[in-house]
């Protein structure tokens, strides 16, 4: 029968296995090459100081195959130029840390001897250009980051935000990079368990696509991506080599313009996701095998990062030939094959004598190995083309030789401006307050993501606990009794008004969703998604945020074990909202004993509110959606009461008191009542009385962080209030879970809502498939 | 033996449901294009075969499609000999 | 009692279908590859969910010709009872081994999400331990579950008793907002003429505990059992 795995095998004969030579010859320009110019040097996005750097490295000129390496591994994207110096700053280690920042993914150490293996990345450029493929490409690559550790993938999860949906190319990327997200996820078998979205003018042509994968393993059977060994053997693993994304990590590094987008369509990759769940399965069985080292993702800057990152971390060199790279095309250069980023390609470093073993273990799954170089001890990353030096380049200093800025910041003017809005005006209806809450739950920021997650398999590897829809999604380790929650959090609005109280806002956001769902925040993975850092304004946001994220991750002991940083999200040069998109997991000590859901349980529960209400409308989703502008102060974070707040939230749960435990977000209390109200299958009816004579709006809309709904048996109120009041934390019942069918009612001395708890529910529910079936509802044939 | 480029067109049967086809004319109309009655969305296979002539070329790719290019309870197939590539 | 779990490249229920057969004391999953030309001792067949050969050409069309499927065929010839859940349902249509076919949803978007499903019939070797009207609450989780078959096929299959599951309400009645793929006759699974075959579109591997939100798919297995043992399963109301 076909084998629709294997492409046909190209009539040339390999050159011998690899060559070496002494690090002081010099490489030959290649004939057809282009002369290294000033000029050429800048398309290749390096000053000229950064050139300097390069020429003082190599003792001479570049080859355009070098300048081609040197500019991949300087990029942002890889190097981190601008974004390094700043994430020094951040918590990186605590005693449950296995493996902090700088591998594929960070590690976790989660009791029982098992280890979790986690890490978020953005894919924004190229789903701003194909959505589809830059979105499933996005969820393969991060699915290799995790298994090439040597776990098990067990969960994704998605952190999107798009323009307003009003415009027909805004639905279009939503519903092509959910598509895209769904279908790379479902196919390899990950559930996906949790996530966000968000619209607001600010992404308009520049969507933010971040997503965070979960790997499982024994501790035992962790593996880094360390070339060592030298004469070991390198092969190339899994799919064959096109032109495909040549230049994706300095074109993830640049702004997009208006009007290139059809134009940078060739450099998008395609991703298969088939061949994924093939590598996967055959990735960990070589790891468990014993006859490989080192295994790492060809990704960003593809071959030639794979291969100089594991000889840097090896401290070792490696030496390649490019004529036994598998290719797809003919006629490819040293150049575009280093370069090259088609997806579902490994670089393995097998132990020496071995490679019969490794492609014995591939070809059960399918897939090619080829032997394509060796690990060297000279230090040099020596590329040869039919024996012939191309590059030779020192490995290290190609590494961790990028420069790092530190830049100006100074805040920019029109933020100073927008905080500076007198919202008073806002807080002035009073009374029946019933309409101008179903205006908001139009707002698909507000209304229920279900047109999303039911595109995504949430259940399958049978271990999801708590599915998307709540405030964090929850799984099991089979043959334990824990398990793991993990969300991902940001409010870009928040961060624009104020980086520094932004960024705490999304690290207390995720570990209050964390504990709402039974689990003890644990670690962190970040995605910075920012724009252009050599503007002063931006970079001012940049490290304004990295600072918070710094203050509240130490403060919540939930170190940063790596990450992502996504620049330049500029269109026609104007930024998205600073976005440091915290993604979060928490450890559950006994996971069927208190995994926690938001929706209510019982009539007759008594309602808690747990936290402080205040009037805080700057930022707000009624303020968008009412005036359309996002304007005065961020709300405040008071870590320590937010710590006091969790500490309390979780006692409750692990105790048995809590029956639902629910976050205060987005649209305020009203809504995040009316989320526990639909939360279970019948919507259950809502009574609620608040004392405080705070403006109605404010009280029932406002976005004050740190609180928290539980509900809870009517008998075990005064318990439940005490051991708030214990932690600190302000409590007080507020009220009670109506029948199912009754109404949703919120009363305060200056206002209240009143409103049939179905018609609540109905507009819930409807509000995104109504925008998504509009014309041209962004469903591509 | 010459080398055969076959051409096979695989549709969905007549009056079966096609929502792709169904998703494709609503977005026509959207885009200003009226008078579109109907889409069918197919697939159209390009097969490169060496074969000893014409007539067997088509008739193995026409078992292809029996066999496994086409679903019988679902697909119509049609196959043409686009072209003759090169001798095999 | 030896249960043979066929993995196919690109299969991903493969590993959850195993898992709950080894919570029913009694049952041996064993993988086997599709590679595989013989089925060695078995008796029971399980055609996992998942995306054989990426679901490209057609869901199940590139699977059902390897080489296990051909000692699937024999296995079934000999009355073995075969279960194809999902992708399995799609395999097991375009090996002819069950009528019509599963097309993409009309509304061309994947569907995750719990599905009820009404007990049809109680006379197969897959649903004896539930009630006949039986309402189970089970997830689905696909991209082309829309049923179709021929006018002919549709009566064979609804006069022969060999409709096995139908998407209904809560409640158990048939309404086109219960049917997540607009699925002809509402049908979520279809046995063969033999009864010993059975495709479905839902997971009942993937309700099969409380953790995971239902336990209503475990009278599956244990009707299984039951058939593999000679005894009579106990009804699961």
């Amino acid at each position: 029968m076909t084998d629709p795995t294997t492409a046909p095998t190209t009539g040339s004969t390999p050159a011998p296995a690899t060559a070496s030579a002494p690090v002081t010859a010099t490489p030959a320009p290649r004939p057809g090459d282009p002369e290294i110019t000033a000029e050429l040097v800048a398309d290749h996005g390096l000053s000229p100081s950064e050139y300097e750097l390069v020429l003082g490295i190599l003792g001479r000129t570049p080859t355009f195959t070098e300048l081609g390496i040197f500019s991949a591994m300087w990029s942002e994207h890889c190097g981190y130029k601008n974004s390094k110096r700043l994430l020094r700053l951040l918590p990186t280690e605590a005693p449950w840390v296995i493996q902090g920042p700088g591998e594929n993914a960070g590690v976790i150490d989660v009791g029982d001897g098992l280890a979790v293996a986690f890490k978020i990345e953005s894919h924004n450029h190229p789903s701003a250009v194909e959505p589809y493929q830059g979105a499933a490409t996005g969820v393969g690559g991060i699915l290799r980051d995790i298994f090439t550790m040597g776990a098990r993938p067990v969960a994704v999860l998605d952190s999107l935000r798009f323009g307003d949906l009003d415009s027909p190319r805004n639905r279009y990327l939503f519903a092509g990079v959910v598509r895209g997200v769904g279908d790379y996820g479902n196919c390899v078998g990950i559930p996906n368990i949790g996530g966000e979205v968000f619209f607001d003018r600010a992404y308009e042509g520049n969507p933010i696509v971040n997503a965070m994968a979960i790997g499982l393993m024994k501790r035992e059977e962790l593996i880094t991506a360390e070339a060592t060994g030298v004469g070991n053997p390198m092969m190339a693993v899994g799919a064959r080599t096109g032109r495909d994304g040549i230049h994706g990590a300095t074109f993830a590094s640049e702004e997009l313009s208006g009007d290139d987008d059809v134009s940078s369509r060739p450099r998008v990759q395609v991703g298969d996701p088939f061949t994924e769940k093939l590598l996967l399965e055959a990735s960990l069985e070589l790891i468990g095998s014993g006859h490989i080292v080192a295994i790492q993702d060809m990704g960003a800057a593809g071959l030639t990062s794979a291969a100089s990152e594991m000889a840097g971390r090896g401290g070792s060199g490696v030496s390649l030939e490019m004529s036994r790279i598998p290719v797809r095309e003919s006629g490819m250069t040293p150049y575009e094959i280093l370069l090259s980023e088609s997806q579902e390609r490994m670089l393995v470093v097998a132990k020496r004598g071995r490679e019969d073993e490794v492609r014995k273990i591939l070809e059960k799954w399918e897939l090619e190995a080829e032997p394509v170089g060796e690990v060297t001890d000279n230090g040099h990353f020596q590329i040869f083309e039919n024996g012939v030096l191309v590059a030779s380049i020192p490995a290290l200093p190609l590494t961790d030789g990028c420069p790092t800025y530190e830049r100006e910041g100074i805040e920019g003017d029109d933020v100073k401006v927008a905080r500076a809005r007198d919202l008073g005006h806002l807080l002035e209806p009073e009374g029946d307050l019933s309409e101008a809450f179903m205006s908001l739950l139009k707002s698909p920021n507000l209304a229920s993501k279900r047109w999303i997650y039911e595109q995504y398999d949430t259940t399958v590897r049978t271990s999801t606990v708590v599915r998307p829809g709540g405030d964090a999604g929850v799984i099991r380790f089979r043959g334990s009794r824990r398990g793991l929650a993990a969300t991902t959090d940001c409010n870009g609005r928040y961060c624009w008004l104020n980086p520094r109280e932004g960024a705490k806002a999304a690290v207390a956001e995720a570990a209050r969703n964390l504990v709402c769902s039974g689990a003890l925040p644990t670690a962190v993975t970040n995605n910075l998604n920012f724009g252009n850092p050599l503007k002063p304004h931006i970079y001012h946001q940049l490290r304004e945020a990295v600072l918070g994220m710094a203050e509240a991750c130490a403060l919540f002991e939930t170190p940063v074990t790596g990450g992502n940083v996504s620049l330049f999200n500029e269109t026609d040069g104007v930024a998205i909202y600073p976005t440091p998109v915290i993604g979060m997991v928490g450890v559950l000590d006994d996971v069927e004993a208190h995994a926690m859901t938001h929706g209510f349980k019982a009539e007759g529960d008594a309602i808690l509110l747990l936290g402080e209400n205040r009037e805080e409308m700057g930022g707000s989703e009624y303020l968008y959606r009412k005036e359309g502008v996002v304007a005065g102060e961020a709300p405040i974070v008071d870590l320590l009461a937010e710590r006091r707040l969790q500490h309390a939230v979780l006692g409750l749960i692990q105790k048995g008191v809590a029956r639902s435990a629910h976050d205060c977000s987005e649209g305020g209390l009203a809504t995040a009542l009316a989320e526990c109200a639909v939360g279970s299958e019948k919507p259950f009816g809502v009574q609620v009385r608040l004392e405080d004579n705070l403006a109605p709006v404010a009280l029932f809309f406002g976005e004050t962080q740190g609180r928290v709904l539980l509900s809870v048996a009517p008998e075990d109120v005064d318990r439940a209030l005490d051991m708030a009041r214990d932690h600190g934390v302000p409590a007080v019942s507020i009220g009670a879970v109506g029948a199912p069918g009754s109404s949703f009612s919120i009363r305060s001395p200056r206002g209240h809502l009143e409103l049939d708890i179905g018609r609540v529910a109905e507009q819930y529910h409807a509000t995104l498939p109504a925008l998504m079936t509009r014309s041209n509802g962004g469903e591509p044939a | 033996m010459k080398r055969y480029h076959l051409e096979v067109r695989v549709k969905p049967r007549p009056g079966l449901l096609d929502p792709q086809g169904k998703a494709v004319a609503h977005a026509l109309s959207d885009l200003g294009y009226a008078g579109v009655a109907d889409v069918r969305v197919g697939k159209i296979l390009d097969v490169e075969l060496d074969a000893p002539s014409e007539t067997e070329a088509r008739e193995r790719g026409e078992e292809m499609c029996r066999k496994l290019l086409a679903n019988p309870v679902t697909e119509d197939f049609e196959v043409t000999v686009a072209g003759i590539l090169e001798d095999a | 009692m030896k249960v043979a779990v066929i993995t196919f490249p690109g299969s991903n229920c493969d590993y959850d279908g195993y898992q709950a057969f080894k919570l029913l004391d009694g049952f041996e999953p064993e993988f086997r590859w599709h590679r595989d030309a013989a089925l060695g001792d078995v008796d029971a067949v399980f055609l996992p969910g998942g995306f054989s050969y990426g679901d490209y050409l057609r869901p199940g069309a590139i699977a059902h010709l390897s080489p296990v499927m051909e000692a699937v065929r024999d296995f079934a010839a000999g009355g073995g009872p075969v279960l194809g859940v999902c992708n399995g349902f799609q395999v097991l249509c375009e090996s002819g081994l069950l009528p019509g076919a599963l097309l993409r949803n009309p509304s061309l978007r994947f569907r995750s999400h719990d599905v009820h499903l009404r007990v049809e019939t109680t006379r197969s070797p897959f649903t004896s331990a539930y009630e006949k009207g039986a309402v189970l609450r089970i997830p689905i989780a696909h991209g082309d579950g829309h049923y179709t078959a021929s006018k002919e096929e549709l009566a064979e299959l609804e006069g022969e008793d060999r409709i096995a599951f139908r998407y209904c309400t809560t409640e158990g009645g048939l309404a086109p907002e219960s049917n997540p793929n607009h699925s002809e006759h509402h049908i979520a699974g279809i046995l063969n003429p033999a009864r010993n075959i059975l495709g479905m579109m839902p997971h009942p591997e993937r309700a099969v505990e409380d953790i995971l939100g239902s336990t209503d798919g475990l009278g599956l297995f244990e009707s299984l059992r039951a058939h593999l043992s000679g005894t009579l399963a106990t009804q699961t109301p």
